[in-house]
């Protein structure tokens, strides 16, 4: 059942991915809770997360037979709260942990994690933004972009200039080349580990929180990036947000994921916006009660208070 | 990857370290002495090495020429057999006589050689027959006690005081040499 | 009491596994050092951090230590009459016991700190997640460089210590207090053996490089990623590395200078 994975050698053509190149992907779960996302979706799935349960250790389950779909060339959100599991979901796809039950499946095969080549292979037709930027503090700028290239490939000196002054173009960052990461402020940060992430051109590109913490001009420069980049490299972005107007303003589909670990809806943007599940509601209006309540549960306010019933 | 300023300060580190390294071998040890001198080896048995130890020095005329190599005791003479390494520029007769001698008063042991008269000089893993082993106290004192009990006694001519290699071997003599260690 | 015999039973358990997951991650410091070879110019980066760094206070001390043993050698020595072998009983002290021993409580001090503080920040900022999501293992880029460049830099640093602290000896036993230069020295010379006493004692610096490193590197790895657990690594590192230098010193010394 399971394949191996061969070693992945970039090559321009891949940049320009048609669907239906992908004739080996399984067939889409027949039991799913919420309704069936729509044929034009899922006849192109390269990430598959198939009915994964999974906690870091036996007390807390953070996923709770999780099932969920990410379609070739599309961005696709990750929507939820704090706690709800999305960060853990992308190192599921990263490969740095097991699920307990269940399987995800990365273009057509499933994720071994004990396989070190495979784990590698896919690692490297990956980029990840983490929510801070995680960079290499001891680098400077240029060497922060220039890191998978030279862990990864082997290019003169020239083409890795070429190449990194590339990305940091595309980010808009290309004068700060020579900054040390001390030097760079939040936003830039996440701008240059953005860089970092597509410096070999990746097929998936996963965001952790990339609106977390920025200012509006700043939000909107990123959510700017996250679509260019994904229309011009046709690579599979997946954002994990609970921003939900900039996810939607960007995103193909959107997953809404709630505490427990649970997805209680996905659909398009606008299905979401107009749905009536009343999770859903309070979750994209930003209600403060509802079904996720405002008050901690607790005895009543009268007794706590040692006033009479 | 490391900047030219990182690796001249590293190259000068491992460097102080070096010379630090050959300071402490050449001024503050023993190292400029028997490295590259060629040497030959010579043995010698002994009634009773004392506080002999291995690498202790080997003198003649209170120069040094040699080096201890190693101590054993011989199972069939039940003697201690002591192998030294000589300088090969210097060469001694082979009826010289090796003694076991105190560097001051309460120093440590070394062998001493004094030459002998021969034509033919100790070759490689010579056997020097003549040998005197270390003074042992309990034996002085206890010559001394027994001349003067003699002298006490018979008012005759003392006994003559027999020469320390003909004494029995007794096993603590480690309170003549060690009050250095 | 049957749940203060359970509590112990259960802390004893844990003390084995930390040691067992130590252990591991030991065994696998050794795997990924070789191939740190290949990124000299990491390693050579770290022996800056981690050895040049230290010299300050690697020198000071060793001169400082140097003089007072002098001086308190001397007034030891005077009643024996052995004032001449200042020098010796200096230079013993240092080469076998003083240099590697303190140089490793210094380094331990000050590199393992820095080493655990830089680790355990890095893991905080996601740094090594970020290497591992790149396929790139941390522990072959980060952990080993620093690994080898610590077992690198310890002995030399402890040579340096007994060469400084033997300077110092010599000018306040010569220079201040008169003992004869000639004899300081000669006495020295004929006493003090190469491969005996500084063999061993860059053997015992290059064990303690071995151990303070390595926990260090450890500690810096395991740590909870938050200020609080950072901290506490750094105590950690410390304690744990100064307890093991000590107990491994007495160690090396009885399988050393046991007198043969």
């Amino acid at each position: 059942m399971r394949q191996r994975e061969t070693p992945y050698a970039p090559t321009p053509d891949r940049i320009q991915k048609g669907p239906g190149s992908d004739a080996d992907a399984p067939e889409p779960p027949t039991r799913v809770p919420p309704q069936r996302p729509e044929a034009g979706l899922n006849s192109d799935t390269f990430i598959q997360i198939d009915h994964v349960t999974f906690g870091y250790d036996a007390s807390r389950t953070i996923l709770n037979d999780v099932s969920m779909q990410f379609a070739r060339g599309k961005v696709t959100a990750i929507l939820g709260g704090s706690g709800c599991g999305k960060t853990t979901l992308l190192r599921l796809i990263g490969g740095v942990y097991k699920p307990q039950q269940g399987r995800v499946i990365f273009d057509g095969t499933e994720i071994d994690t004990r396989d070190r080549d495979q784990l590698y292979a896919i690692r490297r037709r990956l980029g990840m933004l983490f929510q801070f930027g995680a960079l290499f503090t001891d680098l400077s700028v240029y060497e922060n972009v220039a890191f998978p290239l030279r862990e990864h490939m082997s290019l003169t000196e020239t083409m890795i200039r070429d190449i990194v002054l590339m990305k940091l173009n595309a980010v808009g960052l290309r004068g700060a080349a020579q900054l040390r990461i001390s030097e760079v402020s939040g936003g830039m940060a996440r701008r240059i580990a953005l860089a970092r992430a597509v410096a070999l051109d990746p097929e998936v590109i996963m965001y952790d929180e990339p609106f977390a913490g920025l200012d509006p001009i700043s939000m909107g420069v990123t959510a700017n990036l996250i679509r260019r980049l994904n229309d011009t490299t046709g690579a599979t972005s997946l954002m994990v947000s609970h921003d939900v107007q900039e996810c939607f303003a960007i995103a193909d589909y959107a997953y809404l994921m709630m505490p427990g670990g649970i997805v209680v809806a996905h659909g398009k943007p606008e299905e979401l916006s107009q749905s009536t599940d009343p999770q859903v509601r309070q979750f994209i209006r930003g209600e403060p009660d509802g079904p996720i309540k405002f008050h901690y549960p607790a005895p009543p306010f009268a007794e706590a208070l040692g006033l009479p019933q | 990857m490391a900047k030219k300023s990182t690796e001249t300060l590293v190259g000068v580190f491992v460097l102080l370290g070096i010379i630090a390294l050959a300071f402490l071998a050449l001024k503050a040890a023993n190292l400029a002495s028997f490295s590259a001198a060629k040497t030959y080896t010579v043995r010698a048995r002994f009634d009773n090495i004392g506080g002999l130890k291995k690498n202790a020095p080997v003198r003649s005329a209170g120069v040094s020429v040699g080096q201890v190599t190693s101590i054993t005791l011989d199972k069939n003479t039940y003697q201690g057999l002591v192998i030294m390494k000589i300088n090969e520029s210097v060469q001694f007769p082979v009826d010289s006589s090796a003694k076991i001698l105190t560097a001051g008063l309460l120093g440590d042991q070394y062998v001493g050689i004094e030459p002998g008269a021969d034509d033919k000089n100790l070759a490689n893993n010579d056997l020097i027959k003549q040998t005197q082993s270390a003074v042992v106290l309990e034996n002085l004192i206890g010559q001394l006690i027994f001349n003067k009990a003699a002298d006490a006694g018979s008012g005759s001519t003392p006994a003559p005081a027999p020469g320390p290699s003909l004494a029995p071997a007794p096993a603590a003599s480690a309170v003549v040499s060690g009050s250095k260690k | 009491m049957i749940a203060l015999v359970n509590s112990l039973g259960q802390a004893t358990i844990r003390a084995f596994t930390a040691l067992g997951h130590a252990a591991y991650f030991f065994l696998d410091l050794l795997r990924y050092t070789p191939s740190s070879l290949r990124r000299f110019g990491l390693v050579v980066d770290q022996i800056h951090a981690i050895g040049y760094r230290s010299l300050t206070i690697i020198l000071a001390s060793g001169f400082a230590v140097g003089c007072v043993l002098a001086l308190q050698m001397y007034y030891a020595l005077v009643p024996f009459g052995a004032a001449e072998s200042l020098g010796l009983v200096v230079n013993l002290s240092l080469v076998r016991e003083l240099g590697p021993v303190v140089t490793a409580l210094l380094f331990a001090g000050r590199a393992g700190t820095a080493l655990t503080a830089e680790i355990g920040l890095m893991k905080a900022g996601e740094q090594l997640s970020a290497m591992e999501l790149m396929a790139v293992d941390p522990r072959s880029r980060v952990l080993a460089p620093r690994f080898l460049a610590g077992i690198v830099s310890m002995p030399i640093l402890a040579v340096l210590y007994s060469a400084i602290g033997i300077l110092g000896a010599w000018l306040i036993a010569v220079q201040l207090i008169g003992v004869d230069p000639a004899n300081f020295w000669s006495i020295m010379q004929s006493k003090v053996d190469v491969t005996r006493d500084i063999g061993n004692g860059i053997v015992k610096s290059f064990v303690f490089g071995v151990i303070c490193t390595g926990v260090a590197l450890y500690q810096g790895y395991e740590t909870q990623a938050t200020p609080e657990g950072v901290a506490y690594a750094t105590t950690r590192t410390v304690v744990f590395s100064s307890l093991a230098v000590l107990a491994m010193d007495f160690i090396l010394t009885a399988m050393m200078f046991s007198t043969s």
